[in-house]
């Protein structure tokens, strides 16, 4: 008998399956896959304006810095300014995506493509943000590699405020709408990687990035 | 991994007497209990969340043959490869087997208690594949002669700063570092290079996903997203008991799991993967693997403590345990501490070798009351109790000093005598003082507290010359 066989069986056998009722479980089963019942949520602002607040409060508390710009077109100033604040060269990778801003106009290099070990600074989009918890919610896709907001010490995420949406229910609902069955990879980030393993102290920049930087876009 | 849980009472006499881990200890106590408490105020219905969360898990238990089959059939869609392991050594066979059919020679991992359970690590460099832990914790564990963690989510709970900085300093030949960061940025360096050439990762799963045939993974480090993103291979490792329905039940429990292990509003990373990439794709492994383990689980279902596989792995039983604050995970002797492993180890690894273990809890149920899917630890345990005495596990004295318990306790003039003498056998014990450091008639008892002495008389007695005053 195949392993699979075996537990499946012996599973079976603890639950005193009986097989005439196999087929009803299994429609009930698809019921509740298309029911999608959601749990208990947390109340969450109603206008976007207040949601937009929540996302940047929560993504303090995360440890990601924010900024706010007007028009996308604004955005490579924006990114320009956060990096020459740091003290840090005009270069990074940028998702494929985003790569038709015009960024030397802002003084920039970027190189659209998946991140190396040597990138220093990587720039994303994301598919969308979450207010509850102040979370990106990244899709892998051939324009959108994930090695860009993981591989580099920094981080910087352009985030369209239309985009904001309370609560992860909302991104799922967002995500079957729009791209219909899951990525290979739905990353959710939520400020820069960490650690506690040594005496419970939060280190940030454990092995992803030691900054997140998100400029949010109001106008898109 | 080997239990040594027959040897529960031994450890735990040898953590007591460790000085170092006792300090080590006392630095952790009361970190992660009190970022919980503020993390839970911020759900509105904590409460609610928590029976939510209970539902989600037993929805799945009650039928969980036809839910890990809808989870097969979506996963295989995708293009992932499902195999199935009766025990340990069958989930290292697959590795080993997966890691010669795509040329591997390095694994990094993501923390796995799975790999744990199998001893994988062992199994791998034996078939020469060289594995590598990517947690820091979990890191720290492996270049100190693959010690064992000693506790689920932090693993080194029980070292200090001072051991960790003489083990980078001995083992990377680098100048000793005593902060923090630094020690953080060194071991970045090291698993860096490793991230970059390993040709297979090794991840755990938080949950699986029937719905989409997906996995859940949660880290902080952001090693279960390199282990997931680099390699070529990535494998799976998770037990059965792990399936949800929905991703909105997803959600619902990544309410509850980071707030109910760390303390978090969220994990820093949240990764929810599901099958390959596709060609155009410029990253993501070309091959998928789920292994979906038994190793004592499947025995459960249907069983009096099936409601011990809700459980989804965020330790607030042991951050909360006087116990497990005392002595620390490896005085349990096998790969699950604290109030969670004491059920789980009997159930997993054979009721006889771990006789200690449901026996060192207070029965407080602090476990019980944190649990984000309602586990009820305490009154499991004592059905483990009870087990023993059924098949007659127990010692033989403390099964003939149960019995004259129940002949006196059933008889109320022996009762009476009984705790007549008994009361007054202890105030002389105690010669004046209110506590007494060694017990006569059971110096076990008073090994590691004093028994409070009485105050001279019987309840009784003293009820009986109330009612005579009246």
């Amino acid at each position: 008998m195949s392993s699979r066989e075996d537990i499946l069986g012996r599973v079976r056998a603890g639950l005193s399956r009986d097989p005439a009722h196999t087929s009803a479980v299994r429609q009930d089963i698809d019921t509740v896959l298309a029911a999608r019942v959601q749990g208990p949520r947390p109340a969450m602002p109603a206008d976007l304006a207040a949601l937009t607040a929540r996302f940047a409060e929560k993504s303090a508390v995360q440890s990601s810095t924010i900024d706010r710009v007007a028009r996308l077109a604004d955005a490579p100033a924006a990114v320009a300014r956060y990096l020459k604040g740091l003290d840090f060269s005009l270069a990074a990778v940028i998702w494929p995506s985003l790569a038709a801003l015009d960024w030397r106009a802002a003084g920039l290099a970027v190189e659209a493509r998946g991140a190396v070990d040597s990138d220093m600074v990587g720039i994303t989009g994301c598919f969308c943000a979450i207010a509850e918890t102040g979370t990106l919610m990244a899709c892998s896709a051939p324009d959108h590699p994930a090695t860009v907001s993981l591989l580099p010490e920094t981080h910087i995420a352009l985030v369209p405020m239309s985009r904001i949406v309370p609560a992860m229910e909302d991104a799922w609902a967002l995500a079957r709408a729009e791209l219909g069955s899951l990525p290979r990879a739905v990353n959710f980030i939520s400020g820069p990687s960490r650690t506690g393993d040594i005496e419970q102290t939060i280190v940030l920049g454990a092995h992803g990035p030691y900054r997140v930087h998100l400029v949010i876009i109001e106008g898109e | 991994m080997e239990s040594r849980s027959r040897h529960f009472k031994a450890n735990a006499a040898a953590s007591l007497a460790n000085p170092v881990l006792q300090a080590n200890l006392k630095t952790a106590k009361g970190k992660f209990v009190d970022k919980r408490a503020i993390a839970i105020k911020e759900i509105d219905d904590f409460e609610g969340s928590r029976e939510a969360a209970r539902n989600i898990r037993n929805r799945v238990l009650e039928n969980l043959d036809l839910w890990l089959e809808k989870f097969e059939e979506n996963a295989t869609a995708r293009g992932a490869t499902v195999m199935w392991a009766k025990d340990g050594d069958e989930i290292c066979r697959h590795v080993a087997e997966i890691g010669k059919r795509h040329g591997v020679q390095k694994a990094a991992k993501s923390k796995s208690m799975l790999s744990e359970e199998a001893n994988l690590n062992m199994a791998l460099t034996a078939a020469g594949i060289r594995p590598i832990e990517t947690d820091l914790g979990e890191y720290i564990l492996q270049i100190n002669n693959n010690e064992a963690p000693s506790h689920i989510i932090a693993p080194v709970v029980h070292k200090s700063l001072d051991e960790v900085a003489d083990l980078f300093h001995q083992v990377h030949k680098t100048p000793r570092k005593t902060e923090i960061p630094a020690l953080t940025r060194e071991a970045r360096e090291v698993l860096r290079e490793h991230f970059l050439t390993a040709d297979m990762g090794i991840s755990g799963g938080n949950f699986l996903i029937a719905e989409t045939g997906s996995v859940a993974l949660v880290t902080n480090e952001g090693n279960g997203r390199m282990v997931t993103t680099l390699p070529r291979v990535h494998v799976v490792i998770t037990g059965i008991e792990k399936v949800v329905p929905t991703l909105e039940d997803l959600s619902l429990l990544m309410r509850l799991l980071p707030r109910s292990a760390t303390g978090q509003s969220i994990s820093n990373y949240v990764s929810v993967l599901t099958g390959v990439k596709t060609p155009a794709e410029r990253d993501g492994p070309e091959h998928l693997y789920f292994i979906l383990v038994d190793n004592g689980r499947a025995d459960v279902v249907g069983t009096e403590f099936q409601d011990m596989l809700r459980c989804i792995r965020c330790g607030a039983c042991m951050n909360h345990c006087p116990v497990y604050q005392t002595i620390g995970g490896h005085a349990y002797g096998w790969v699950y501490p604290g109030p969670m492993g004491s059920v789980l180890t009997p159930l997993y690894t054979g009721l006889e070798n771990a006789i200690d273990l449901p026996q060192a809890a207070t029965l407080c149920n602090q476990c019980g009351v944190v649990c984000p899917v309602m586990i009820p630890l305490p009154e499991l345990l004592r059905k483990l109790r009870e087990k023993q005495v059924e098949k007659h596990l127990r010692p033989w004295f403390e099964r003939i000093a149960l019995k004259i318990w129940a002949g006196v306790a059933a008889s109320p003039p022996l009762y009476a005598l009984g705790t007549w003498l008994g009361v007054r056998y202890l105030k002389w014990l105690a010669g004046g003082r209110d506590r007494i450091p060694v017990l006569g008639v059971a110096p076990g008892w008073t090994l590691g507290r004093d028994f409070p002495a009485p105050e001279g008389k019987t309840f009784r007695e003293q009820y009986a010359e109330r009612q005579g005053k009246r």
